[in-house]
């Protein structure tokens, strides 16, 4: 298989191959949760728990004073790095075609500079969370494989995309090939690890408001 | 596998539904629930991870609910829940655990971690992995009625004391009463001014009440230890008392999990809505205010703070009505810096306080307390929870401070007009 066969298979067939496993993946892991339901609660409410829980999904992004006081770096470089990957997956112009490609749905791109700056910045931020992670004794202790893993496939993709893009190492047809497998890699992996928060982070959240909204607490 | 250890598997199964899947599968290990909690603050021993005490129930959910859990089990792997996971657990989850609730208000991915640390009892104490004080506290409800083996003739006793000081009557099986007080045992053997505080306030306010002979035990070691049938039980009984006597409202009094036991968890426990209401005591007070039926005549100038009982302010929805009862009669109030639903436990909750096994840690994370309460040196102490009271007074006691300790029922009664 030469550089633009590789390029092909990993655009053509394992596209497919990650995409669909993706979602299916999704669609399970989303299922299994909710299938296992609810008892409704039978004690008579102080408050909404549908407000509550509406709410809570987005107020709980923004760490109330205390925490923020007392987990500073976890939260700033959690932010660094969740916009940084905002940016770089759906503002970029290629990127974008893509999703045009696939869904036929369009959004203005940011400037390639830009991105290419906070592509730089979210490596760095998601090096330091590795050092923290590795450095600070709880954390180290809450440390599985999986965490390993996950971090591991998720900057796999920026520093090849960053590479791709600046055409450093190899040639070309390579250096994309090797970014769209790493993005598969990442599809793949996405359902079955910690990643699966990105969606379960709304039920998670939605259910913390509810619990708490009902007896008349906003969490 | 034993038994017990197949038992508490069960019953660890049995605590699975859709939100335990949603909070683990949202899980990153990002440690923030560390930082918020007083039992990894205070030591600095990562083990008391609140997420990671709840490591049974997530090894039950994901090799029983998840699909790659599934496969794993099938080619025997995946982590397994055995004996040496639950007695290694055991003190994670009772001694260094309050179900205080603070992680679960930290938690970014809106995981209710304290929930799970509930649930995860429940199997710990279905498969004989809990605390011997608890479990005497809990056999001394079932059989005697109340955790510290408190009977009838000895609230009749302190009645008759209260009756005396005064002067007033303590009505028991009224039927038809307004309202059914119930009582902690602590408050009946170590603060009996409580019920004649209530008394004094009800009097003046004009309200009907009554206690019970047959249901006065507001506390519930069921739901402290993990027992859902024997919690059930215990709710039952109050139930039972307060249809019979036909009153419109139960009030839960100055305790924390009992509010929690008979509010929230009890219609649930019982599998019925109740036919009757449950308030705190606290909330019954402050809707009084509200109808202008209490009415304050002296001010208190010293400077005064509220501790925050967690079951009755973040995980009870109970955190206004102290303020606005507190503002009757306090010219100089002060709040600590973590207060309301972000309080920090006193450390001796959720059963702590029943477990002599965990007397050294309890008193140790009181540190932080202390280091809340250095903050603004208050005079006094206010507070709506006779184990927490109970608590600071020891803790306080343990770092050489001098600060008494209020309820605020009993303040109040003191301040009322004559």
């Amino acid at each position: 298989m030469n550089e633009i066969d590789f390029l092909n298979w990993v655009r053509g067939p394992g596209f497919q191959i990650a995409v669909i496993i993706f979602v299916a993946g999704i669609i399970i892991r989303l299922v299994e949760i909710l299938m296992l339901g609810r008892k409704p609660n039978l004690a008579e409410a102080k408050g909404s728990a549908m407000r509550s829980g509406l709410r809570t999904i987005f107020s709980r992004s923004i760490p109330e004073k205390s925490t923020f006081k007392r987990s500073t770096f976890v939260i700033v470089t959690g932010f660094i790095f969740h916009i940084g990957l905002l940016i770089t997956i759906f503002f970029f112009t290629p990127h974008i075609l893509l999703f045009k490609d696939v869904s036929g749905l369009s959004w203005p791109a940011l400037p390639t500079p830009i991105v290419d700056a906070v592509t730089v910045v979210t490596i760095i931020a998601l090096f330091l969370v590795l050092a923290h992670r590795m450095s600070n004794t709880v954390l180290r202790f809450l440390t599985n494989y999986e965490d390993i893993l996950v971090w591991l496939v998720t900057i796999l993709p920026l520093i090849t995309g960053y590479f791709a893009f600046h055409r450093v190492g190899a040639t070309a047809p390579t250096l994309l090939a090797l970014h769209i497998l790493s993005v598969e890699l990442l599809l793949v992996l996405f359902p079955f690890t910690k990643l699966m928060h990105a969606f379960t982070i709304v039920l998670a959240r939605w259910y913390n408001g509810a619990i708490s909204g009902y007896r008349g607490v906003q969490s | 596998m034993s038994a017990s250890l197949e038992k508490g598997i069960n019953v660890l199964k049995e605590q699975v539904d859709s939100t335990v899947a949603a909070f683990f599968s949202s899980c990153v290990h990002c440690g923030m629930c560390t930082d918020a909690c007083l039992f990894y603050t205070e030591t600095g021993d990562p083990s008391k991870t609140p997420i990671l005490k709840a490591e049974p129930l997530r090894r039950i959910w994901k090799s029983e609910y998840t699909l790659s859990g599934r496969i794993a089990k099938l080619f025997g792997l995946g982590k397994k829940v055995d004996e040496k996971l639950l007695t290694d657990w055991e003190t994670l989850v009772y001694d260094s655990c309050t179900l205080c609730g603070r992680c679960s208000m930290v938690c970014p991915v809106g995981n209710d971690i304290t929930l799970l640390i509930r649930k995860t009892r429940e199997g710990m104490a279905a498969a004989g992995h809990a605390p011997e004080g608890l479990i005497a506290a809990t056999k001394r409800s079932v059989t005697i009625g109340s955790p510290m083996g408190v009977k009838l003739p000895a609230l009749q006793a302190q009645i008759r004391h209260v009756e005396k000081d005064t002067g007033l009557t303590i009505p028991v099986d009224v039927e038809g009463a307004d309202y059914m007080l119930l009582l902690s045992s602590m408050e009946i053997m170590h603060f009996p001014e409580f019920i004649g505080a209530v008394a004094k306030i009800f009097n003046k306010a004009g309200v009907t009440w009554t206690l019970s002979s047959e249901a006065f035990e507001a506390t519930n070691s069921g739901i402290q230890i993990g027992v859902s049938d024997i919690a059930a039980e215990l709710v039952q009984r109050t139930v039972d008392a307060a249809e019979k006597l036909k009153v419109k409202t139960v009030i839960s009094p100055e305790c924390g999990h009992a509010y929690m036991a008979i509010r929230w968890d009890g219609p649930n426990l019982v599998g019925k809505s109740f036919n009757f209401k449950v308030r705190h005591i606290l909330e019954v007070l402050d809707e009084l205010r509200q109808q202008g039926r209490l009415k304050t005549s002296s001010m208190d100038t010293q400077k005064l703070t509220y501790h925050d009982p967690c079951q009755i302010s973040r995980r009870g929805g109970v955190i206004n009505e102290p303020r606005n009862l507190i503002g009757m009669f306090a010219e100089n109030f002060v709040e600590m810096s973590d207060r309301g639903k972000m309080n920090w436990c006193c450390g001796a909750g959720g059963g702590v306080s029943s477990n002599e096994r965990a007397d050294e840690i309890r008193l140790k994370v009181f540190q932080r307390k202390k280091d809340q309460l250095d903050e603004i040196k208050p005079d006094a102490i206010i507070s709506a929870c006779s184990n927490c009271r109970l608590h600071l007074e020891e803790g306080l006691e343990e770092y050489g401070m001098d600060i008494p300790l209020l309820s605020l029922t009993e303040i109040l009664a003191e301040h009322l007009e004559d």
